[in-house]
């Protein structure tokens, strides 16, 4: 069983509102699973059902493949989008409250909270009121209360927003650490650089429906276009720019380059190989720059949901 | 439940924490305690004051009737002319000058006036016109030829002892402490549903508002939250309701002795006028019977059904509210729900006030007492009096039935409503939620 969380065919109604539509994904263990779409394409209702706030209407999920129950409450930790604590009460005691309700004894949810209160350096907070605390120190708070009973499963509902630059990086490594430690994670987001820096698969849904998923290096490839970065230096570039447009697909090219004598995006044929290419250049012109265009995230994402 | 007990446990601290609530505490019987002192000093003032009043009996047929009291001195002036009499009268600062004209014992009656500064007293008034009644009716009388001796004689005094069928004997203070148990009862269901109803519906939108809800019910099942806010929130009002009886008590019996002020006088002119309707030996009569008739009201009944039909009325009322502060986004926008939640309840204490009074086994009063909206004010109202223990327990089922079905309707809503923001939500949305 690699599958840490299988959804089959999900679907959910609210009224005449369908929020999701058999949507399926299956999240290997020990991955970094990116859930993405634009705003209301139905992430947070999946992940709402993966939490048992909202039961599915038809479908099933399953966890380490068993269908999920109340006990399975405490082997996730769920970090949503819109969170906040009890503001008048204390830090400690709130924390206390929120593991215990996941299932920690007392003295277990005490030692764990020592523990990340020390590594946080924010000991001191314990007496606090939330209303005493920052926007991002809450964060840091809410981010420990969900961790802090070392779930099976994470779930990260927009982790980064809220935090400073520092902050957010501090977080980020926690959240690949616990990874390192076993934790599988689910991390939903529009910031499409923090995907690109830590998912390892990605499900993209778009108006209720799934509509890409998979490893996240299979869906570039998938996305690549063969078009190539091509930076030459050259003392007659006009003709060697009709050389290579009657060969080749040309592109307008907007990279930056030191040499801007001829600057291309070339787009070559699935028959041609990158290195018949290469070498028509070198026969041409000087080669200074030659980079395969690699779709990121974000052109994906964008291209996925124009076409649907 | 682990979940439920944890919940119920936070509600508690946290309510029973929280400074407001503390000072609330300590502080209303203070205020209370502190406004009824003063009502009684006051109306205390208000008998102990002297005052004078002046008569002038033209007609000579009032001459040993008003006799001086404690409080009232009667100062004749029987050889003055009214102008002049009223102008005394005002020199001296006295209360008011009564004035009896000429006239026989059919006649003079019309002509009584009652000149003053400021409007007199009703009690002063009522006490002069009995006066004058009484010995008008002794004049005529001996006029018609009977002595004073058969006139006397001729007084009776009767106070109706009630018996039920059973041999239960009961007066009218045994009526009156019924009342007072019954309404004692309703009243304070009422206060408490109101009071805390409020304060678990404020706790629900403080949680939504503070966003920390979802994060709870990815933990706990809605309806564990539900029912924990709902039983922390009244064991947090036991506990207030407890301090405040205490307090009450310690105060009151502090006040009375320190500062000599008699609590009850605060009713102290109703008080002289039960006192005044009533002979002094039926009154130990009465007592006693009242003594006894509290020995025979049925004190089991009493406090089993005061359980059962407080914590049924009570949760029925506060899982609306707490659906309540899960459909909307912050106070300003409950008000709309608000109405249909008050208007039961207001009834209900409106029907225990004026028709249990009056006849609490009448249509009316039987019938609200079987409504479960109103069945637990009204039901705790008529007990006292005695009701059949197979409505009690029809009431009380059906009491059961809507219970279960309001937080089951409460729950869903609150399922609903409390991952919705945004959008102040109408009734068919709520219907809308139901179906989710």
């Amino acid at each position: 069983m690699s599958e840490l969380l299988v959804a089959n065919a999900v679907s959910k109604d609210f009224g005449d509102f369908r929020a999701l539509n058999k949507v399926s994904i299956a999240v290997p263990k020990g991955s970094i699973f990116g859930l993405l779409g634009p705003n209301g394409a139905g992430k947070t209702t999946l992940i709402r059902i993966i939490n048992q706030i909202t039961m599915p209407d038809e479908g099933s999920v399953l966890l380490d493949g068993h269908p999920l129950k109340q006990e399975h409450i405490r082997d996730i930790g769920y970090l949503p989008e819109e969170r906040g604590l009890y503001k008048s009460m204390r830090v400690g005691e709130q924390a206390l409250y929120l593991a215990q309700l996941k299932g920690m004894s007392k003295s277990e949810a005490k030692n764990q909270l020592k523990y990340w209160f020390d590594k946080f350096e924010i000991s001191d907070w314990w007496n606090k009121k939330i209303q005493e605390l920052s926007k991002g120190q809450a964060q840091k708070i809410q981010f420990i209360v969900t961790v802090l009973h070392r779930p099976k499963l994470l779930i990260f509902d927009e982790p980064f927003s809220g935090f400073d630059p520092i902050n957010a990086n501090l977080i980020k490594d926690e959240i690949l650490k616990l990874r390192e430690e076993g934790a599988t994670v689910i991390f939903s987001t529009h910031r499409m650089e923090s995907v690109e820096e830590l998912c390892d698969h990605i499900a993209l849904i778009h108006k209720s429906n799934k509509v890409l998923d998979g490893n996240l290096i299979d869906i570039k490839r998938q996305f690549k276009s063969s078009t190539f970065e091509v930076g030459l230096q050259s003392n007659n570039s006009k003709v060697v720019i009709e050389e290579i447009k009657n060969k080749f697909d040309v592109l307008p090219a907007t990279f930056k380059n030191v040499y801007d004598d001829v600057k291309l995006n070339v787009k070559i044929t699935p028959e041609t190989s990158p290195n018949d290419l290469l070498s028509f250049l070198t026969s041409k012109a000087e080669v200074h720059h030659f980079v395969e265009v690699i779709p990121s995230s974000n052109d994906i994402f964008i291209q996925t949901v124009k076409n649907n | 439940m682990n979940h439920l007990s944890l919940i119920i446990k936070r509600e508690y601290f946290t309510k029973v924490k929280n400074k407001s609530f503390v000072i609330m505490t300590f502080l209303s019987p203070l205020i209370m305690i502190a406004l009824i002192s003063v009502v009684a000093y006051l109306a205390q003032l208000n008998t102990n004051k002297k005052r004078t009043i002046s008569i002038l009996d033209q007609s000579g047929l009032f001459t040993e009737v008003f006799e001086n009291t404690d409080n009232t001195t009667y100062n004749y002036t029987n050889d003055a002319t009214v102008e002049e009499a009223k102008a005394i009268v005002k020199e001296d600062e006295q209360y008011g000058l009564l004035y009896i004209g000429k006239g026989n014992l059919d006649t003079v009656g019309e002509t009584v006036r009652f000149y003053s500064e400021d409007s007199p007293s009703l009690t002063v008034i009522s006490s002069l016109e009995n006066k004058i009644e009484r010995k008008l009716r002794d004049l005529k009388l001996v006029a018609n030829g009977l002595n004073a001796e058969e006139i006397k004689a001729a007084k009776a005094n009767v106070s109706i002892l009630q018996e039920s069928f059973d041999g239960q004997k009961s007066s009218k203070i045994d009526n009156i402490l019924k009342l007072a148990f019954g309404g004692i009862a309703g009243y304070l269901l009422f206060m408490f549903i109101i009071i805390y109803g409020n304060m678990i519906m404020r706790s629900v939108i403080e949680e939504k508002t503070s966003r920390i809800i979802e994060i709870i019910i990815s933990s706990v099942k809605p309806i564990q939250l539900m029912m924990g806010k709902i039983i922390g929130t009244s064991l947090a009002g036991v506990t207030q309701f407890a301090i405040w009886i205490v307090l009450l008590a310690i105060l009151s019996t502090v006040v009375s002795i320190v500062f000599g002020i008699d609590l009850t006088a605060a009713q102290g002119q109703q008080q002289e006028l039960i006192q005044q309707a009533m002979d002094s030996s039926t009154m130990q009569n009465e007592i006693s019977l009242a003594i006894q008739s509290f020995q025979n009201l049925p004190i089991a009944n009493l406090i089993i059904a005061f359980l059962f039909f407080f914590i049924g009325g009570y949760l029925l009322y506060s899982s609306l509210y707490a659906a309540i502060g899960a459909a909307v986004d912050n106070e300003t926008d409950t008000q709309q729900f608000m109405l249909p939640i008050l208007m039961p309840l207001i009834l209900a204490v409106y029907v225990g006030v004026f028709t249990v009074i009056e006849d609490p086994h009448g249509t009316v009063s039987t019938i609200f007492s079987f409504i479960p909206f109103t069945s637990p004010v009204v039901m705790l109202m008529r007990i006292p009096f005695g009701v059949p223990m197979w409505q009690q327990v029809v009431s009380l089922l059906l009491l059961v039935g809507t219970f279960t079905l309001t937080v089951w309707f409460a729950a869903k809503i609150y399922r609903v409503g409390i991952l919705m923001y945004g959008k102040k939500p109408s009734y068919k949305s709520l219907m809308k939620w139901l179906k989710y």
